[in-house]
């Protein structure tokens, strides 16, 4: 492409100059080089030609620098005299030869032509103009920066092994991060949805595939380091009474009935606490399997912490900090199209992702302009207030009373009773879940918010309520371990009892070894109270998430096929009507995500199968409220952007993370575990596997430090350190952001001075230029007008012809050769002369 | 200034020979001898990279350098546009093009009738999913708000350049790759 540039630069040239008079041609310098070859003979032969005869094409084999044993002279001359000779004796590259011209030609123009108007031309093919030696030097730096790049010179293959190596590296970020695009899952089915229903119900699916993200973590943490090495290493089933089904049970333990409400044998497995076996080290590998059921279970909370807040710490980033909004609609317009797509159905996504972009910029636009009338808003907010509080208040009593009604069922033995009495509680609960929802949105519809804060208000709402039927579920599931523990003493003292009589001699309290071998499955058990607390969790999420598909089928599925299909033959139009197509509900949705996470943290202390069972879940959920998504849904009448709602959901999910922690840590805590099941059975307390760790596996020194850091008197001091901290972060933010708030002002302010200042310069020159444009016109012509006026001014053209440019400091933006500029007159301005 | 303010091209050695490869396939058969062939617009908007881009037309009329301004291109028109498009164009370049091929009437601003053709080729052809006129106004009214600094009721170049130069995905989105 250089030689192209020459080429049409020297053409530009000669063409310039076609025309030249001979004494223009007598002001011109001529210079060549010429080498002789001194010791040998090459295969070159040079000729000589008169100055009519061209080279014959076909005859020639090109031309040749010097080199290799020869010796170079350069030289020029001009019409008036002969100018230096010169003796190369490098290789003649672009830089001395740029080099000989700065120190030869320049001195040898300025003695032999006074003025500065004389011309060199030399045999090479770079013109030279005697105004411009002074860009000799700037070239000859240039040159010898990027002698590399132009192929001659020393640093040639250096800075080509550079640049290879530069383009490699560059070649494979780019495949990098291509293929780590490539491999996050979902992504084109989310951005489908994106395009056609709008960000709102886009943000729920990127919350659900960072939810399921989550998960895989937690589930490859109890999985890996719990489930699979007690599997593996542990002791195998039915060689121990925990591990074992009850003879009891053994008749029904295989039936899908009793498997499906996880019992039987699959209560005796890996999947629930009381399987596991509490002997220190287990296997070969020494696992130390109570210990890690220990810390899993706190690395689980602690991980899904680190997590929550990071996310949250990362979108505070990125919407409070550096974020524009002042050029929102000239963005959408001018940056929104992606030059790289290449498939009409993409295009078709992205023009209505556009069209759905505009017309929610246009509605929040509207809407912060819209007047209100106060006092009936008002009072009908507080009405629908009232109304909700209701509402949450019957549920609350609701599930109170179910569950006493539960309690007095298990009184009486549930055997008594049908599905539906036994699975009251979980039925209830997954109702009003559904229900409830739908109830707020009608109440809501009185309030008339704007759609991201409705939003948030029936998100509210809606987790008021779950989180009133999740502690009540909680009592009760105390009550039941309450329950638990007193059989359990009674199993206790029953198991004396038995052993004794294996023996048919004195009860011994001491002993508690038998030598007769007894089956396992014959031993009388615990009731286990871990279990069945891991059980009932399971069994709610399950049904959570069932009532949760059957809704989806119900509500949306058959009702769009119903409307679809039946609206021919119906009286009124079933599609604009009542009930037409569904909306998505992004609130309940994502609601029922955030509380079914926190029952699994609640849960998976209990049952290490929970983080499996929902990774499971989310997948299913993902490709099915896809499906129906994108198959029963319309968009929403009113679209707006969910923005700030991604800050929303994960300060929800912060809370109900600390809420759902808090019930598990007070069991370890206060609760001591059952003697004959789990990995801590036999200790006064759970914790007291890692004091036992300590003791066992840790050097002395390290079991004293240990102590004397759980010291109250460095515990509280300690704690009290960390609150000032947390104090003094807290105010260094609060000034920070006043900070911010100021400088943001400062600018506002001063873009507000720019405008006025360019402004008032554009009147001054629109005047300059009329008054000079009169002063023209006055001198040419006198235009009288036909009654007597002197027409002095005559109205300026519209357009760009005539408007000065604006001033932005230094001239305009560069122009890519061979195009034409833009019409119009421009300020002559001293910089703006050398173009081309 | 002196000869090296602006480079000629940005694209690399393999990108050229590509495109050499991609026009000499566009050329009609009984312009194949010509020395340098100029490609009809029609052809030009065959190419898949170009086809689904609602302003094809004005990329071809902004790049082309035909007197008769039917859009027709030569093969330094088309690296031109190419490189306009590469990932190493910068900023200026890119938005200089941007703003002429967003100019529909060529006049040098952005004005009412400039932006409504925009925001039309960007909704797309069909009829539902134009917008309505008070939405058009009302959108036009914004942008103007937002980007008239000296409030003359147009866009020139160096306010447009100044919106642009603010965007974090202008550049990105601003590219084409053979």
């Amino acid at each position: 492409m250089l030689t192209l540039f020459y080429h049409r630069k020297h053409l530009q040239w000669g063409h310039e100059r076609q025309n030249w008079t001979m004494e223009q041609w007598k002001k011109v310098a001529w210079s060549d080089e010429s080498h002789f070859l001194l010791d040998h003979v090459d295969d070159w032969v040079c000729v000589c030609h008169l100055p009519a005869e061209e080279m014959a094409a076909g005859c020639t084999m090109g031309r040749r620098q010097a080199g290799r044993g020869s010796v170079m002279l350069w030289a020029m001359f001009c019409w008036e005299t002969l100018g230096p000779g010169i003796y190369v004796d490098v290789t003649l590259t672009h830089t001395t030869y740029l080099k000989i011209a700065a120190d030869h030609v320049h001195p040898f123009m300025c003695t032999v032509c006074k003025n500065s108007s004389c011309l060199g031309v030399s045999g090479s093919l770079i013109p030279a103009d005697a105004e411009s030696f002074r860009c000799f030097r700037e070239s000859q730096e240039f040159v010898e920066k990027y002698e590399g790049a132009l192929g001659k010179g020393k640093g040639r293959k250096l800075y080509a092994y550079k640049v290879m190596m530069m383009k490699k590296w560059m070649k494979f970020q780019r495949d990098f991060e291509n293929f780590r695009t490539a491999c996050i899952p979902w992504e084109m089915k989310i951005k489908e949805i994106e395009s056609h229903f709008g960000s709102s119900v886009a943000s729920y699916f990127i919350f659900l595939r960072w939810m399921y993200g989550m998960n895989m973590i937690l589930f490859g943490l109890t999985f890996g380091l719990v489930m699979v090495p007690e599997a593996l290493m542990g002791r195998p089933y039915g060689s121990m009474p925990r591990k074992t089904v009850p003879r009891s049970e053994q008749a029904g333990a295989m039936d899908f009935a009793v498997l499906w409400d996880f019992g039987g044998y699959a209560q005796y497995s890996v999947l629930f606490y009381g399987y596991y076996n509490n002997q220190r080290a287990i296997g070969w590998l020494k696992f130390r399997m109570p210990l890690s059921y220990f810390l899993v279970g706190v690395g689980t909370v602690a991980y899904s912490y680190m997590v929550v807040i990071r996310t949250m710490a990362r979108n505070a980033n990125r919407d409070g900090g550096g974020d524009d909004t002042s050029f929102n609609f000239s963005w959408k317009m001018f940056t929104s199209w992606d030059y790289l797509i290449g498939n009409p159905e993409t295009a078709d996504n992205k023009f209505a992702s556009i069209t759905t972009s505009f017309k929610e910029s246009i509605v929040e636009e509207q809407e912060s302009h819209k007047d209100e009338n106060i006092h009936l808003t008002r009072f009908l907010r507080v009405l629908a207030n009232f109304l909700v509080l209701c509402c949450l208040a019957g549920s609350g009593y609701l599930i109170y009373f179910v569950v006493r009604r539960s309690q007095k069922f298990a009184l009486e033995g549930l055997e008594n009773y049908g599905w539906w009495e036994r699975n009251e509680v979980n039925m209830v609960m997954s109702l009003l879940g559904m229900f409830c929802p739908m109830l707020f949105d009608v109440i809501s519809s009185l309030e008339n918010y704007h759609p991201r804060i409705a939003l948030q208000w029936q998100l509210g709402r809606i987790f008021a309520l779950f989180l009133g039927n999740l502690y009540t579920f909680i009592i009760a599931l105390m009550d039941e371990i309450n329950l638990k523990r007193r059989e359990e003493e009674v199993v206790k003292y029953n198991m004396t009892v038995w052993q004794a009589s294996l023996y048919n001699g004195t009860v011994d309290d001491n002993s508690t070894t038998s030598t007769i071998p007894v089956d396992p499955a014959d031993v009388p058990r615990g009731p286990c109270w871990e279990t069945m607390v891991g059980q009932e969790f399971v069994r709610l999420i399950v049904s959570d998430t069932m009532t949760t598909y059957i809704t989806l089928l119900i509500g949306d599925f058959l009702r769009a096929v119903f409307v679809r299909f039946f609206n021919y033959c119906w009286c009124w139009d079933l599609e604009y009507g009542f009930p037409s197509y569904s909306e998505f509900d992004v609130s309940g949705n994502v609601l029922g995500l955030i509380f079914n996470q926190g029952m699994i943290w609640m849960g998976a202390f209990y049952a290490p199968c929970l983080p499996a069972l929902n990774v499971l879940r989310l997948h299913v959920s993902m490709y099915l409220q896809c499906w129906a998504v994108m198959c029963c849904n319309v968009p929403q009448e009113r679209v707006f952007k969910a923005s700030g709602s991604n800050n929303f959901y994960m300060a929800m999910l912060l809370v109900i993370l600390f809420l759902s922690t808090l019930p598990a840590i007070y069991t370890i805590v206060s609760i001591p575990p059952s003697f004959d099941c789990g990995p801590f059975s036999g200790k006064k307390r759970m914790y007291d596997v890692i004091q036992e760790t300590l003791e066992n596996d840790f050097p002395l020194w390290f079991g004293k430090v240990f102590s004397y850091a759980s010291n109250p008197g460095l515990v509280l001091p300690f704690i009290l350190v960390m609150i000032l901290a947390i104090y003094y972060l807290q105010s260094t933010s609060k000034t920070y952001k006043a900070a911010n708030m100021d400088l943001k002002k400062k600018l506002q302010t001063q873009n507000e001075e720019n405008k006025k200042k360019n402004k008032r310069a554009a009147l001054k020159a629109e005047a300059e230029l009329e008054e000079a444009r009169n002063a023209v016109m006055d001198g040419e012509r006198n235009y009288i007008h036909p009654n007597g006026q002197l027409l002095s001014r005559i109205p300026p053209p519209c357009g760009s012809a005539d408007r000065p440019p604006a001033p932005r400091g230094s001239e305009m933006a560069g122009y890519l050769p061979g195009n034409p500029r833009q019409p119009g007159p421009r300020r002559q301005r001293s910089t703006n002369s050398h173009r081309y | 200034k002196s000869f090296y303010d602006c480079e000629l091209t940005f694209l690399t050695k393999q990108e050229i020979l590509l495109a050499h490869k991609r026009f000499t396939e566009l050329v009609a058969k009984e312009d194949r001898n010509d020395p340098s062939p100029r490609v009809p617009m029609s052809k030009i908007l065959t190419l898949p990279e170009l086809k689904s881009n609602p302003f094809r037309k004005r990329i071809c009329h902004v790049f082309s350098t035909s007197e008769s301004k039917d859009g027709s291109l030569t093969f330094e028109d088309f690296l031109d546009l190419l490189s306009a498009f590469s990932d190493s164009a910068t900023l200026e370049i890119k938005s200089h093009y941007a703003f002429r091929i967003f100019d529909f009437d060529d006049d040098g601003t952005l004005d009412r009738g400039d932006l409504e053709k925009l925001v039309n080729c960007l909704t797309g052809e069909t009829d539902d999913t134009r917008l309505t006129p008070e939405e058009m106004k009302q959108l036009i009214n914004n942008i103007l708000e937002e980007s008239d600094i000296d409030k003359d009721g147009t866009v020139n170049l160096s306010e447009f350049q100044h919106v642009i130069s603010r965007s974090p995905d202008f550049v990105s989105s601003f590219k084409i790759v053979l």
